[in-house]
């Protein structure tokens, strides 16, 4: 796909005045962040039902169709990284026995918990269930906590993913059907469990509603991803697509979450067909690889901005979004099937770019123009971590291309050594600058 | 189809030699066995911890290869890794990267987040085909069984092109016989560490069970055939020794050196060390549709550990229960270093044994250790304090 204006918004995009369209996706991604929060704090007081879900296979699509809110605890958590807080939730959840070893996100959400919900962005209501799939292990292990913690059904998605690298089978084919069968089985039981909790008959005219919503969010975020082939780049794929994540996720299957993706796709084409890029001289382009290290998140990217490394790429926009870069489209005429196989494709592509990444890296950097990777594995999480090394080597083979790799942590700042990352940081760099003259010669 | 036998001649040896010969060869990190079956002409399918179908693989005349970590030095798999992850992942590749063993497919499990990598890194630096078994993590849903019957037919197709040949029914349910008979020779073994673990250590019952991960099993099962009847004619005296449940060896696995550390002083008698090949608590009743069989096993007729979720059996209970059913009166509870899975479930662990009045001691090891002296004089205070308090 180029990157040109799209039929979404073609012609839109040349009337709109510059001032009230550049920033606007930052600007209304907080806000609905803000009113989202909000909207969960008051939840139980208006007698609704929320659910403790995740990123990877949030069944937001059903949910939604109940009405009921979704809470995703990793959002949360690293709410509280970027506010500088997490340090006291995660001592908590160390207080109560987690080891210093297990993952940030978890233990922030078990001192979370033990604050009857207090957060700096309002209070999370308990949960009425969980549900989760198996897109990371940890998922399962942290529902298994709240299991213990509250008297609530707890429903397990199990989506397989992919045996080994690039060996997809698709529909028609005997694994996937078998897979698809067990996906299709699980969310029926899924069904059952919200009626059971709601006490509403499931409406299948709703699901489809939602579905509408989510069909408009995955194709606009496919073409977000698209658009930052442009050079410039029209935006930061860490920082900014953090806040689209955030909406991604947040809004997912609702009404404002497909304007918002309408609204974001207008503003970066705007930018592309200006050549308008992020808020520096763009020298370098870089894809992220792994998740951010949110305790020092603005000083992150600064490291990387003051020589001109533009963000253009990010794994955690495909996997943490549940593999919404797919564009996946789900059939609103067989919404049943459709929705099976859309969880069945999309989350296995989120956990293909997790383990098998390195063939979708090397694809990505002639397309998007890519200088060089930064690997960030993480301490807490070995889903995205585990085969970052190996994953780096692989790339280095296959492309020759300039590495980095950097380890931290995304909540626990005991593990974030903010001078020893600057200087690999700027070696990297300097790395960069002789690789640029040597090729220019 | 005659089978080489892998274990050098024991039958004149004592029970005493017998288990040293075991565990020379688990701690072997060069797996002589695995190399024999090589030179014989044979071939190799790791898996990795925790539970296997084997019998999908010895009914195609390969041989199941558990893949469990080795004490040996990561110097080539150290830097495929990054920093916090458990040592078992590094060693697991270390020993094919080195040549100590040499595999014809390899088969992780999502156990957890970092063994489910390791079929990747394996992908990437190796040309055999590597690849995971999703078992079911909603074994809860009533469609798990039956998906899991596909997992295991597709697990098959692709064991058969290693094999080049098809798997019969016929094959299969051979292969469930000798695991089934296989199981209850390790059930008997478990039967004696709890109703007279004086007779037999921790350490030498893990060693004894270990073996079958690295040799057919009709050659397990004669060798503790063998076993079994001269272990209940030890001459032991029984001891005043506090009766203990250790916890925490699912996956990685403790040196035997730690273990042997234990057994000084306890009586261990029950444990999850090496649960996979445990792991199906009953005989699978062979039939027409043996992939539906082992699949209902796994669902229905099956152990715990920390890696599998199940609604109907909360770790915790079942931890109490086995507590109870080995009459035991305290608890190890350790886990293997940077084990998210095990670290976890000592909290739950904890507080279970809290609630109960259950003493217990935490711990955590690796298995690359060797230096036990503090964990010993915690150990003995430990045990101490239960005995005289």
């Amino acid at each position: 796909m180029s990157t040109t204006t799209s039929n979404l918004s073609q012609g839109a995009a040349a009337t709109k005045d510059k001032s009230s369209i550049i920033g606007r996706g930052n600007k209304e991604g907080n806000q609905l962040f803000r009113d989202w929060y909000q909207e969960l704090t008051t939840a139980p007081q208006r007698g609704e039902h929320s659910a403790y879900v995740f990123v990877m296979g949030s069944m937001a699509e059903v949910l939604q169709s109940f009405g009921i809110h979704t809470i995703f605890p990793e959002v949360n958590g690293l709410q509280t990284a970027v506010r500088h807080v997490a340090d006291d939730y995660i001592a908590q959840g160390e207080d109560y026995g987690f080891s210093t070893d297990v993952c940030g996100y978890v233990k922030a959400d078990v001192g979370l918990q033990l604050r009857g919900g207090d957060h700096p962005m309002g209070k999370i209501p308990k949960p009425s269930l969980a549900v989760y799939t198996n897109a990371c292990n940890t998922y399962v292990k942290w529902a298994e906590i709240w299991e213990r913690m509250y008297n609530m059904p707890s429903v397990t998605i199990d989506v397989p993913g992919s045996r080994a690298a690039g060996r997809h089978t698709w529909s028609g084919h005997v694994d996937f059907e078998n897979d698809l069968k067990y996906v299709r089985g699980q969310i029926n039981e899924l069904i059952t469990v919200c009626e059971q909790v709601t006490g509403k008959k499931f409406d299948i005219d709703r699901l489809r509603e939602t579905m509408h919503y989510s069909n408009v969010m995955l194709e606009r975020y496919e073409r977000l991803l698209e658009l930052n082939k442009a050079i410039p780049a029209p935006y930061n794929a860490v920082t900014d697509g953090t806040v689209y994540l955030g909406v991604a996720n947040g809004f997912r299957g609702r009404a404002e979450g497909a304007q918002y993706f309408t609204d974001l796709v207008e503003e970066m084409e705007y930018k592309v067909a200006n050549k308008i890029g992020t808020t520096f001289e763009e020298k370098y382009r870089l894809v992220f690889v792994g998740v951010p290290c949110y305790p020092i998140f603005r000083r992150f990217n600064e490291m990387f901005t003051e020589w001109g490394g533009a963000f253009v790429g990010s794994s955690y926009m495909w996997f943490a979004s549940g593999g919404a870069n797919t564009g996946f489209q789900y059939d609103l005429d067989n919404p049943m099937d459709s929705l099976a196989e859309g969880l069945l494709v999309t989350t296995r592509d989120a956990m293909d770019t997790m383990f098998f990444s390195n063939r979708q890296i090397v694809d990505n950097i002639e397309p998007y123009k890519i200088d060089g990777v930064v690997y960030h594995p993480i301490k807490s999480c070995r889903t995205v971590s585990t085969g970052l090394a190996d994953n780096r080597r692989a790339v280095i083979d296959e492309s020759g291309a300039a590495t980095l790799f950097i380890e931290s942590d995304h909540m626990d700042k005991r593990v974030v050594s903010e001078a020893q990352m600057k200087n690999r940081i700027d070696a990297f760099f300097e790395g960069l600058a002789t690789r640029k003259v040597r090729e220019s010669r | 189809m005659t089978l080489p036998r892998l274990l050098d001649s024991y039958e004149s040896k004592s029970i005493d030699d017998a288990i040293i010969m075991c565990r020379d060869l688990v701690e072997d990190v060069d797996y002589p066995t695995v190399k024999k079956w090589r030179d014989n002409g044979g071939k190799v399918v790791g898996h990795f911890q925790v539970y296997f179908p084997e019998e999908i693989v010895h009914a195609a005349g390969l041989l199941p290869f558990k893949v469990r970590g080795s004490n040996i030095e990561a110097r080539q798999g150290e830097s495929h890794f990054g920093s916090y992850l458990c040592s078992i992942l590094k060693t697991s590749l270390e020993i094919a990267l080195g040549g100590q063993v040499t595999l014809d497919m390899f088969v992780s499990h999502p156990i957890c987040d970092s063994a489910r990598n390791l079929a990747a890194v394996f992908g990437r630096n190796f040309d055999y085909p590597c690849e995971i078994l999703y078992l079911p993590q909603n074994p809860n849903s009533k469609f798990a069984a039956d998906y899991l019957r596909g997992e295991y037919a597709r697990l098959a197709r692709e064991v058969e092109k290693i094999a080049g040949r098809e798997i019969t029914t016929e094959q299969l349910n051979n292969s469930i016989e000798v695991f089934n008979k296989n199981r209850a020779l390790m059930r008997e073994l478990y039967a004696i560490k709890r109703d007279t673990p004086w007779l037999l250590a921790v350490d030498e019952a893990y060693v004894l069970v270990a073996v079958g991960g690295m040799i057919p099993r009709e050659e397990h099962n004669a060798l503790l055939e063998w076993a079994i009847p001269k272990i209940r004619k030890r001459d032991i005296a029984p001891q005043d020794r506090m009766r203990l449940v250790f916890s925490g060896g699912f996956c990685e696995q403790p040196p035997l050196d730690l273990l042997h550390v234990i057994a000084q002083f306890s009586y261990v008698v029950d444990d999850d060390l090496l649960v996979g090949l445990r792991y199906i608590v009953d005989d699978i009743v062979a039939g027409d549709d043996p992939f539906a069989a082992l699949a209902e096993a796994y669902i229905n007729k099956s152990s715990y550990s920390p890696v599998q979720h199940d609604l109907d059996k909360p770790k915790e209970h079942m931890l109490l229960k086995q507590i109870k059913a080995a009459n035991a009166g305290a608890a190890i509870i350790s886990a293997a270093k940077m084990c998210e899975p095990g670290l976890d479930e000592q909290v739950a662990y904890t507080k279970a044994l809290d609630d109960e009045g259950i003493r217990y001691f935490v711990t955590e090891f690796e298995e690359r250790m060797s230096n036990f002296d503090s964990l010993e004089i915690q150990l003995e205070t430990f045990i101490e304090n239960l005995l005289f308090a």
